[in-house]
């Protein structure tokens, strides 16, 4: 009922774990699986390892969303290629962040071969000078880094958008022209938190990505105007909490959707929460495949 | 209106008062119910503004008739030397308690805690729950020399308020006070002569590995209290991961059966980047 092929992608059902998210050893990788995740994506792998930034690099926020600027901190594609390569077991999707087209091509020749289902390239971090939202706002860089990315590899290929200066659409049409099989779309967007107390901005980068509810509704926009616009699969990702959430964005057009910032309010039991939502909702609706959802809000 | 009651939103506390406990480690206080009402075990993400945001265990301090939270720090690193140096009146950002803490099983009757430097910070907290719960403890007390011993007379205050239901002892690597040698090793030897209930260990990675094995040798329970780099403490970042569990949120605490399963433990840990380091170099 909740299996579904995405861009050649098998998943048993479209509940994905979003980049950023616990995801840099296999071991964490197999209990999120185990939880009930159709897919999961690592965190940003880069060619060289970062250590991120200083702490604090995340605030809680009243409305159960989060600023992070955690600074893309990841151990490298080498040591990741490592970690990864008894995988047999998770569909698992790396995310790429890189600076230029050379930084993508050594990275997909190493990983391609790994147990892995996909890739996603991270266009969109919001918070890292040179990478990410940056590299995501040049249309003809995005052109070049997708088709070496492409031309480096068989399986899909995912671009992670954000909301930049450039426009969503933009960026997702150089983006899929030059033969991106997907879009997630979004990553966080810029954001502050300053303490009132001691007049300190409270993140160490002093900005970071807002995530969680708060983005919602501007993650459920961007999903449907790129179904009208382009058809494609899309990863619909930003503020997931629950199975309602998930219906909306499949309904506005999103293949699947990644959760992320819900784990930290509902633990990883949300995984299969969603899922024995969405069951029920598809059971009362008469449906027989989640398929049906995709686009459905497009009739009207 | 800021929801007070959620503790993960960082909060604003005032110093009270700052205690120096040995030449290079302070307690600060500072007014904090949700600090109050922390177990032992449990820590909080202390922000200290401009400089680091640090996981350091909960611990409670009354002055007079009052309850304070309280943290104690080893000047090291730039974080805990800022806030080595914080003064009374200034002002931190604390979040938490998070973690789970140590469990004192019904009709527990005696109990070996074994701790090595601010490792002790949550033991000696449980020691006085234990002493307080009648179970009968031993303290084993770990410092490099004999001016770093920490907590001793708040040991000994807790023992005679307890009617001295237990016992101290101390070890010290270079032998300048109590036994000379590894808090492991004098844990077996006082575990030669005397049959423990439980064992409880906090400290150095390699000293807990050590207790773990002196658990499974004498077929005692162990519940120790795990470090790992630190950043989100929620439990969705992946920083504090050990094989499939999360520091932050499975733990701090870990008992026999999952310590078993933890092949990491005592052996590597993730660094800032993720990539695995080894306590003992790989051949």
């Amino acid at each position: 009922m909740l299996n579904l092929e995405v861009a050649g992608m098998y998943l048993r059902n479209p509940i994905i774990l979003a980049s950023g998210f616990l995801g840099i050893s296999q071991a964490i990788f197999e209990r999120i699986y185990d939880e009930g995740a159709g897919a999961v994506v690592s965190k940003s792998i880069s060619r060289y390892p970062m250590e991120g930034y200083r702490n604090p690099t995340i605030v809680v926020l009243e409305n159960k969303s989060y600023i992070n600027a955690v600074g893309l901190s990841n151990p490298g594609y080498e040591a990741f290629s490592e970690e990864i390569k008894t995988n047999d077991k998770v569909p698992l999707i790396v995310s790429l962040v890189g600076s230029d087209p050379s930084d993508f091509e050594i990275m997909t020749r190493k990983l391609d071969g790994s147990g892995i289902i996909g890739f996603e390239i991270n266009l969109s971090c919001p918070h890292v000078q040179k990478l990410g939202l940056e590299v995501g706002d040049d249309p003809q860089m995005v052109k070049s880094i997708v088709e070496t990315t492409k031309s480096n590899t068989t399986k899909p290929v995912f671009v992670k958008v954000g909301v930049g200066s450039t426009n969503v659409l933009d960026i997702s049409q150089a983006a899929l022209n030059a033969g991106a099989d997907g879009i997630t779309a979004i990553n966080t967007i810029r954001a502050m938190k300053i303490s009132i107390d001691n007049f300190n901005p409270i993140l160490s980068n002093k900005v970071g990505g807002l995530s969680g509810p708060s983005i919602k509704p501007i993650a459920i926009r961007c999903v449907y105007e790129l179904w009208k616009k382009f058809k494609v699969p899309i990863f619909g990702c930003g503020g997931v909490s629950n199975w309602e959430d998930a219906v909306e964005f499949m309904i506005a057009g999103a293949a699947s959707f990644q959760v992320g910032t819900a784990i930290g309010f509902g633990g990883m039991s949300v995984f299969n929460s969603i899922s024995n939502g969405i069951v029920k909702y598809m059971e009362r609706k008469g449906y027989q495949s989640v398929k049906e959802l995709i686009g459905r809000s497009h009739k009207y | 209106m800021v929801d007070h009651t959620n503790t993960d939103i960082l909060r604003s506390v005032q110093i009270e008062k700052v205690i120096v406990e040995t030449p290079s480690i302070r307690t600060i206080i500072f007014e904090d119910k949700h600090s109050v009402a922390s177990m032992p075990g449990q820590f909080l993400m202390v922000w200290i503004p401009q400089v680091e945001e640090l996981p350091m265990s909960v611990g409670i301090k009354s002055l007079g008739s009052h309850k304070f939270g309280a943290v104690t720090v080893r000047k090291y690193g730039p974080g805990s030397t800022a806030l080595y140096y914080k003064q009374g009146g200034e002002r931190i950002g604390i979040r938490g308690p998070y973690g789970n803490y140590f469990s004192i099983p019904k009709n527990l009757r005696n109990a070996l805690i074994i701790g090595g430097g601010t490792g002790l910070v949550p033991l000696v907290r449980l020691f006085g729950d234990l002493l307080h719960n009648h179970v009968n403890t031993t303290l084993i007390m770990g410092s490099r020399t004999r001016n770093e011993v920490l907590f001793e007379h708040k040991a000994q205050k807790i023992l005679t308020d307890n009617n001295r239901n237990g016992n101290i002892a101390f070890s010290t690597d270079d032998g300048t006070y109590g036994f000379k040698g590894s808090t492991v090793d004098l844990a077996e030897s006082i575990l030669l002569s005397k049959r423990f209930e439980m064992l409880y260990t906090c400290g150095p990675e390699l000293m807990m590995k050590g207790v773990q094995k002196l658990g499974e040798r004498f077929s005692i329970p162990v519940e120790a209290s795990l470090e790992r780099y630190m950043k989100c403490a929620i439990g969705i970042c992946g920083s504090c991961c050990i094989n499939d569990r999360l520091v932050c949120q499975d733990g701090t605490i870990f008992d026999s059966n999952r310590l078993r399963q933890l092949t990491e433990f005592g052996v590597s840990y993730r660094d800032k980047s993720g990539r695995l380091s080894y306590y003992i170099p790989q051949s």
